[in-house]
């Protein structure tokens, strides 16, 4: 590699084109090239125009609510708009969306990537093609089916766990319940993790694939059990890359909307408790007090929205960093 | 304990002690039984206590039977296995409930009747009724913004593989790479903030440009992938011939790649019909037929699904036909997966490898 880019960057004196020889060789000069070249890198210069206004539009309208906000944004807890003078904060809602995304990735994460490691290394040779293909189906089911199966089938079959919870861990000041219906940040936790598993096990299984074989059967032939083997090869090469699938689902578990919608019973104050009522995250609270907000009301959600917006970005950013890292250094490896 | 295995047996063979291939099914068998009989004794009632002594059981039993004959290496080995079938089969029991009750509640008001009429007249709390304007609206919004968002996203790709040097391109990766995380109620914001600036009522194709901010960074994606896959050699052996550069792409570059590209465009599309979030806020939903995506609320299936549910106050009538909605709308959105890959199979480009 090193020594072919050393030879095209010293060239052979050679006697100097005119320009329009330059130009002539590199075709650029052709109109159907220049307008394709123009439509096509035109559509790349529209995507980045996109998120700029994106973070510009949300910044303006955003910044029309806040001035008028009598609350302070970052703390208040509640959500008043459609009095005078409005007050409302993020506080409830930055915490409910920290609380049951963590929730959702201590549950997805291990499960995810042990179905990943029982696809690559455990699972009958023969039915990891038609299991890895039903698992891709399931990340292709819309998140509002999840709501409603959460709603309907998921919050009454928590009351038998909710209740021994209740009896066993209540101790933790986590686990306490008053025996209300289970719509709680829990069973949005569990939602959640159940809807973030098919992409997580995605990626993740990708990245065990690419384990190269001689590491597996170096560490066989040293006389490692196949538990050694994912621990000191598998395990090794796949962590980065496991970690940015957690960051991916862990982005569409802070973003997601309907399921939080269907399932949670809000209300703006931060309960100590995971199995009661109450809480709210952003993007839920812009679904549910949409219907209600007037003009001021929807800046207002607009500007929750831009946190929101701002949290994916920084979590989605990092991941592909570390996606990128890791292309950098598994060439060497491969 | 090894030892004194070795030291009884000579020590002929290169394998040490094994546990029969039977012997976890019987632990598992042996286990289940007694945390049977510790739970009807105890008087416990609640069938997952039940359940996880039987796993305490089990796991402790496979590990101590493991470690007496096969080594403690071996046994932590056991352990792993077991864990690792645990939590593929705890991942499988919701995703299967969640598919058979969509499937056994929605096929109870499913049928031509459903599918060719509105809500117009009818209450939610009312049986009757139907999907008809969902389908419409959904269709609509959908197919306007795949036209915005298949030539833009293709087009980028063809920018990033063909053309892409230096900091524009690593520009554009990122952020389409970024832009793929942007939550579908964002999108939604951002357009909402443009029609309050306008003054705007809420119509389909606000929706359609919502759901294509969306289905952009998808489409350049999976068409990025799929243009990578065309070998070099045809590129060079069109420019060789004197091809310019536009109709080398576009006459063999894309011709070569387009069942992918094709495959990509219909999981992106697959994807956007079931959002949900966008379309609440941009299109707000509607009782009645509206065939005009230009002008006025339109409705859609997903947001139909969640109108249905949440409008219910309780009654079955509402509950079924958001069933009968969403099984609707996962046949659609399989149906579409389906062929997508079936005409990623089928026209999978010839890499030579």
């Amino acid at each position: 590699m090193d020594t072919s880019t050393e030879i095209t960057d010293t060239p052979p004196p050679a006697p100097q084109p005119s320009a329009e020889q330059k130009r002539a060789a590199r075709g650029a000069t052709r109109p159907g090239d220049r307008i394709f070249l123009g439509l096509s890198r035109g559509s790349g210069i529209f995507l980045l125009v996109i998120m700029a206004a994106i973070a510009v539009f949300l910044t303006y309208r955003a910044s029309l609510a806040i001035s008028k906000d009598h609350g302070n944004f970052l703390t208040t807890f509640e959500w008043n708009t459609n009095i005078q003078p409005p007050s409302f904060g993020i506080a409830v809602l930055a915490y409910g969306t920290v609380v049951s995304s963590i929730i959702a990735m201590v549950i997805a994460v291990p499960i995810a990537v042990a179905i990943a490691l029982f696809l690559t290394h455990y699972a009958p040779r023969r039915l990891r093609g038609p299991i890895a293909y039903v698992i891709d189906l399931l990340a292709a089911v819309p998140s509002i089916v999840y709501g409603l199966w959460g709603a309907l089938i998921l919050v009454p079959h928590m009351n038998g766990l909710f209740g021994w919870l209740n009896d066993y861990f209540s101790w933790t000041g986590l686990f306490s319940w008053d025996e209300g219906p289970a719509r709680s940040m829990l069973t949005v936790g569990i939602l959640l993790a159940i809807m973030i598993l098919p992409i997580i096990t995605n990626v993740s299984r990708e990245v065990f694939r690419q384990v190269p074989q001689m590491h597996e059967e170096a560490a066989l032939a040293l006389g490692a059990t196949r538990w050694e083997v994912i621990r000191m090869a598998v395990i090794p090469f796949g962590r980065s890359g496991v970690i940015s699938a957690s960051m991916l689902g862990l982005g569409r578990a802070l973003g997601e909307t309907m399921a939080v919608a269907t399932v949670l019973s809000p209300d703006f104050l931060i309960h100590g408790s995971l199995l009661n009522p109450g809480g709210g995250t952003f993007a839920q609270n812009i679904a549910s007090k949409f219907g209600e907000a007037d003009e001021f009301g929807r800046d207002a959600l607009i500007a929750s929205g831009l946190v929101l917006f701002v949290i994916t970005l920084l979590v989605n950013g990092a991941a592909r960093m570390i996606i990128a890292r890791r292309k950098e250094y598994s060439g060497a490896n491969a | 304990m090894s030892h004194a295995a070795i030291a009884e047996k000579p020590a002929s063979t290169l394998r040490g002690d094994r546990l029969p291939k039977w012997s976890p099914w019987a632990i598992a068998a042996g286990s289940l039984a007694v945390a049977v009989a510790i739970g009807l004794g105890a008087g416990l009632d609640s069938k997952v206590q039940w359940g996880l002594i039987a796993g305490l059981i089990f796991l402790v039993a496979t590990y101590g039977l493991a470690a007496r004959v096969e080594g403690r290496r071996q046994a932590k080995d056991r352990i792993a296995t077991a864990l690792v079938w645990v939590a593929f089969l705890l991942a499988v029991v919701p995703l299967v409930s969640l598919v058979w009750t969509t499937i056994a509640r929605g096929v109870k008001v499913l049928n031509i009747y459903f599918l060719t009429h509105s809500m117009g007249i009818v209450a939610d709390s009312q049986p009757g009724g139907g999907i008809y304007h969902a389908i419409i609206g959904s269709l609509e919004q959908v197919g306007l913004a795949t036209i915005i968002a298949a030539p833009i996203g293709v087009l980028t790709a063809v920018y990033l593989v063909e053309y892409g040097r230096g900091g524009l391109s690593r520009a554009v990766t990122f952020f389409v790479d970024v832009m793929t995380g942007v939550p579908s109620i964002v999108a939604g914001l951002f357009i909402l903030s443009l029609m309050l600036i306008f003054d705007m009522e809420p119509f389909g194709f606000a929706g359609s440009m919502a759901l294509a901010i969306l289905m952009m960074p998808v489409v350049v994606r999976s068409t990025e992938e799929m243009l990578k896959l065309v070998p070099n050699e045809l590129r060079e052996a069109s420019l060789a011939l004197g091809v310019p550069k536009w109709r080398t792409i576009l006459k063999v570059v894309l011709p070569t790649s387009i069942g992918g590209i094709t495959t990509g465009i219909m999981l992106a599309v697959a994807r956007i019909a079931g959002e949900t979030a966008p379309v609440l806020l941009l299109v707000f939903g509607n009782r009645f037929i509206n065939n005009n995506p230009f002008e006025g609320a339109q409705q859609s299936l997903p947001l139909y699904i969640y109108q249905q549910y949440a409008n219910s106050a309780g009654a079955n009538a509402a509950f079924d036909r958001a069933w009968a909605a969403s099984l609707t709308l996962i046949a659609f959105v399989m149906i579409l997966n389906l062929v997508a890959r079936g005409i990623a199979r089928w026209k999978a480009p010839k890499t030579g490898r």
